[in-house]
């Protein structure tokens, strides 16, 4: 991937702790689940899925069972009459992706989104896309993979930004703009644009927006601040595009969230003391609430097994602002350059694993028994019944948990299955 | 390619790992992207399974396709063999390792693995869910029995002294309710003096599943998959099966006299059952208000067909449409519907399933999931009776859809949305009380009748549906053509007073009469006049 395409200043602390690299079963959604909130957050784009009854399946058992009635996003499942002629899939998928446009002509960015069928049977996406673009025209025809074969769950909207990025309109020369990088729920986006607004930090521009005709403008005076962790292939398209990453930990915590804007505030060069006055009452509030929780949490061994790539920066919230143990912080993919300002702040004790065997992996978590573990969904009643305390991680991925404002839900989701814990009493 | 927003089954290798989940030591090697490893999740979530299935994916990467992933699959067999040391395993494909054509069977079979190891050719391109469970389910009965087979003009293999011994076949993980129909059925037969050999695939070890063969015969509850099976072993072992379901109290009583009929035992005690409710529930006069119900039915074509007969023998409903998802038995369905006297609906389009629901204008919705969802958007009310299930169709209670159990569960279930009969009456005579009116819903569902949610539109929204809001939701807002009769205020004020479960079918009532007499304007006569000529 794109590791080596990123910024390395990457030689402190723990960053030179040995990363256990597994290879096995891995037990990880495939990128197309980015779907399920790529879909809300942009809101006039649809995603049609050319693959196999499978990823349709995937979607809805993801989505649990159709929350949205109708949904911005469907499948094109390939049929055996499909298989027998490439000529035909691509008629049959100009066929469908007409279809689609006819009924929601409110639409005004279709992605065609690869599976592992449409990438095995080498459907080739990106002249389907072009094709597309010329047969509707007011309608932005775009294609990336959400395969289980190339991307792991979050890496998902890593490749649909990164199809986005060559869209970005060009900024003037002379212009610096802020672009938050990474989907945001609105609230949570709306908290930062009042913050970088009484910061004096601006233009601020969001990848994605909401609406995909207000594409953020982009260009060599483009700073850019990664909101999520997962986004090593948009990240290095937008330093191709000339915009420079502004490295800071994510904007987790109260400590990570102020982190986060102060790197943005040290580029525009704010003055310390509006700094301090505008963060003050929202970090007091950050910290109040995190408070809360802190006795539940404090001295607990948490255990992560892989999946979002929010691991590493959720783990070292825990640790640093929850006092909460870390043994093991499993991650499908361990992007060394964007988490320059998380690794050197994890304890050197903890176990950082990337990738997966997951019958091994179970074997460590048993062995070590801790108090919480972080896990999927496939695996998290199964440990429950064998007596360990379980946070569903995909909760992480579906929660608006970055700024100030939500830190406190943030330590409350971790700390729920502790207190629920102590609270039961059914033997 | 299809269009496809929301599915009804799965592909076939979810089949097939609703027969190993079920089973006690059967292990599943999937050949198969990491992305398939959802499905776990439907059984430890869904079903709340204190297990993993006891599936293990290949999980293979771009990167391996060019290298081997046949190595990949053969590591993954072998492991799982020494891991979980399962006394059979089942080896096949998903979608994406189909295409890339690696052969689980044959390379399984070379690891010469000191289990029986059972190939399965599930076409994920052309198959689906159901199909898959079957296929499975049949290839694991079939090579587990085979060698018991009696040869060409041999007779049936000698049976064992005792009573009449036969096996419960379908009941699979992830099944609708089949937890308890196993349980409510195995009563029934024990009563009966019938004894249960193996109940199988739910619970059953391989060695269950091996010794199917010494039963007399094959109790079927589930067609959609146990058919394949149970007629192989009719076929093989002279195993006679049964072909009622019993759901409901009609159809509880012809299983048990087919039952008795291959048994050989009296059926009079299993008749006399003191435990069934339904009848004198649905006979006392409060159920008075259940007559004539506009009831839809969709599902798998067993359950549905099924449930057919209950709504309208049993309840006393007027069915108003009738269909399955499953083509397989789509014959079923079409007898039913030919029945009933509707169109019988055959599609796995949700889409589709939704268009005719609303067009049938029905009060009461029996259907899986995806219907109580069109449902819920319609603003009408539903009981689930069919798979697709969601974590609510697991209740914690005892809940069969079979036996005398399962029909007092059917009355109960159904009842629960409707709006009750006095609280109909009081809705009818004082429609403009403020705090007992009808957008409230039915009292005991929370107050809260589901909001409709507002679809996407096509087309721009008719001016007389942003006019009136409260309406919009009751029935489809579809553009009005021109030339079609246009509501004048009064009538449509006098339209409003009509509880929300009959205003649908009111208006749509009301504007075919104003089309047939060629009325321009439709105005409170008309809206009465209608309700004359169509009855209630
Ligand atoms: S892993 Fe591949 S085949 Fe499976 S759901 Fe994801 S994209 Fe579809
Ligand atoms: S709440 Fe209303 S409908 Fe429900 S039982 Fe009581 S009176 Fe009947």
């Amino acid at each position: 991937m794109t590791a080596a395409l990123a910024p390395s200043e990457t030689e402190a602390g723990c960053t030179e702790t040995e990363v256990l690299r597994e290879r096995g079963q891995r037990e990880v959604f495939c990128g197309l689940t980015g779907i399920v909130w790529l879909h809300r957050k942009i809101q006039d784009a649809f995603f049609l899925i050319v693959g196999s009854r499978t990823c349709a399946h995937l979607m809805q058992s993801a989505a649990g069972v159709m929350i949205f009635a109708e949904p911005r996003f469907a499948t094109a499942i390939i049929e055996e009459r499909d298989l027998a002629g490439m000529a035909d899939a691509n008629e049959e998928l100009d066929r469908v992706a007409a279809q689609v446009l006819a009924r929601r002509p409110d639409i005004k960015t279709l992605f065609l989104v690869g599976s592992c069928p449409s990438e095995v049977i080498k459907l080739d996406l990106s002249r389907a896309a072009a094709r597309l673009n010329q047969q509707h025209e007011n309608v932005r025809v775009l294609n990336y993979s959400g395969s289980g074969i190339e991307t792991t769950f979050t890496e998902g909207e890593d490749t649909c930004l990164e199809a986005l990025v060559p869209e970005l309109p060009a900024a003037p020369e002379t212009e610096t703009s802020l672009l938050v990088v990474g989907a945001l729920a609105d609230v949570v986006e709306d908290q930062f644009v009042r913050l970088f607004d009484q910061l004096g930090i601006g233009p601020v521009r969001f990848l994605p927006a909401r609406r995909s005709e207000e594409l953020p403008a982009i260009g060599a005076g483009t700073r850019y601040l990664l909101a999520q962790p997962f986004l090593g292939r948009t990240g290095a398209a937008l330093d191709g595009r000339g915009a420079k990453r502004i490295s800071a930990p994510f904007p987790l915590g109260a400590k990570g969230s102020e982190a986060w804007l102060k790197a943005a505030a040290d580029v525009w060069g704010v003055d310390e003391a509006l700094f301090e006055t505008v963060i003050a009452a929202p970090r007091a509030r950050a910290q109040r609430a995190m408070e809360r929780y802190k006795d539940t949490l404090s001295g607990k061994r948490i255990f992560f097994f892989p999946d979002s790539q929010l691991e590493i920066p959720l783990a070292r919230v825990l640790h640093e602002e929850l006092g909460m143990q870390l043994t093991e912080v499993g991650t499908p993919y361990l992007h060394r350059g964007h988490l320059d300002c998380e690794l050197p702040r994890l304890p050197s004790t903890v176990r950082l694993s990337e990738g997966q065997h997951v019958d091994r992996q179970l074997d460590r978590c048993r062995d070590i028994r801790p108090d919480l573990t972080v896990c999927g969904l496939g695996l998290a009643n199964p440990l429950e019944a064998e007596g360990l305390s379980t946070k569903w991680a995909i909760e992480l991925v579906f929660t608006p948990l970055q700024g100030f404002e939500q830190a406190g839900d943030l330590a409350e989701l971790f700390a729920r299955p502790l207190m629920r814990r102590d609270i039961l009493r059914v033997g | 390619m299809k269009l496809t927003v929301w599915t009804y089954e799965g592909p076939p290798h979810v089949g097939a790992m609703r027969i190993a989940t079920a089973m006690k030591d059967l292990h599943y090697v999937l050949h198969a992207p990491q992305g398939d490893t959802y499905a776990d999740l439907l059984f430890t979530m869904i079903e709340r399974r204190d297990h993993r299935p006891p599936v293990t994916y290949t999980t293979f990467q771009a990167r391996d396709l060019g290298s081997d992933t046949a190595e990949l699959f053969k590591d993954a067999a072998q492991d799982a063999y020494a891991r979980f040391k399962p006394a059979a395993m089942i080896v096949g494909a998903s979608c994406t390792a189909e295409l890339i054509q690696d052969d689980p069977g044959g390379l399984a079979a070379a690891l010469g693995l000191p289990c029986p190891v059972l190939p399965l050719e599930l076409p994920s391109y052309m198959k689906k869910e159901n199909w898959g469970a079957a296929h499975t389910f049949y290839q694991l009965v079939r090579g587990l029995n085979n060698a018991h087979a009696p040869a060409p003009g041999e007779d049936k293999v000698e049976r064992k002294p005792g009573p009449p011994r036969c096996n419960i076949l379908g009941a699979t993980a992830l099944g609708f309710r089949h937890r308890d129909d196993v349980k409510e059925i195995t009563a029934l037969l024990n009563r009966m003096g019938i004894e249960v050999s193996v109940a199988a695939p739910l619970g059953a070890t391989v060695a269950d599943v091996a010794r199917l063969h010494e039963a007399d015969f094959n109790v079927v509850l589930y067609p959609e998959i146990a058919d394949e099976a149970a007629r192989w072993l009719e076929r093989t072992f002279k195993q006679p099966r049964t072909t009622v379901i019993p759901i409901g109290v009609g159809a509880t009583r012809d299983f048990i006299a087919e039952v008795a009929d291959i048994a050989g035992v009296d059926p009079a005690k299993a008749l006399n059952d003191r435990d069934l409710r339904l009848p004198w529930w649905s006979k006392s006069v409060d159920s008075n208000y259940l007559t004539g119900k506009r009831v839809f039915v969709f599902g798998d074509a067993t359950h549905a067909v099924a449930a057919a007969r209950v709504a309208v023998e049993e309840m006393g409903f007027k069915l108003v449409g009738l269909g399955a998802y499953n083509r397989e038995f789509a014959r079923e369905v079409r007898a039913a519907a030919e029945k009933y006297g509707v169109e019988p609906l055959i599609t796995d389009d949700y889409l589709e399933v939704e268009a005719a629901i609303e067009a049938a204008n029905p009060e009461l919705v029996l259907g899986s999931q995806m219907e109580r969802h069109i449902a819920k958007r319609l603003g009408i009310g539903c009981s689930v009776i069919s798979a697709p299930v969601h974590v609510e169709d697991f209740p914690a209670r005892y809940a069969p859809q079979m036996g005398a159990e399962g029909a007092n569960v059917l009355f109960d279930t159904w009842v629960h949305p409707l709006v009750m009969g006095l609280e109909e009456h009081l809705l009818g005579m004082f429609r403009e009380d403020f705090e007992f009116s009808d957008e409230a819903g039915p009292s005991h569902l929370g107050g809260h009748r589901p909001a409709p949610q507002p679809r996407p539109q096509a087309a721009p929204q008719p001016a007389h549906a942003e006019a009136e809001p409260a309406l919009a939701g009751a029935e489809p807002s579809q553009p009005a053509a021109a030339g079609d009769p246009v509501w004048s205020d009064d009538a449509m004020a006098e339209l409003k007073k009509i509880p929300f479960f009959v205003r649908g079918k009111a208006r749509r009532n009301t504007e075919n009469y104003a089309a047939q007499n060629g009325a321009q304007t439709i105005t409170v006569d008309t809206l009465y006049d209608a309700k004359a000529h169509f009855g209630r």
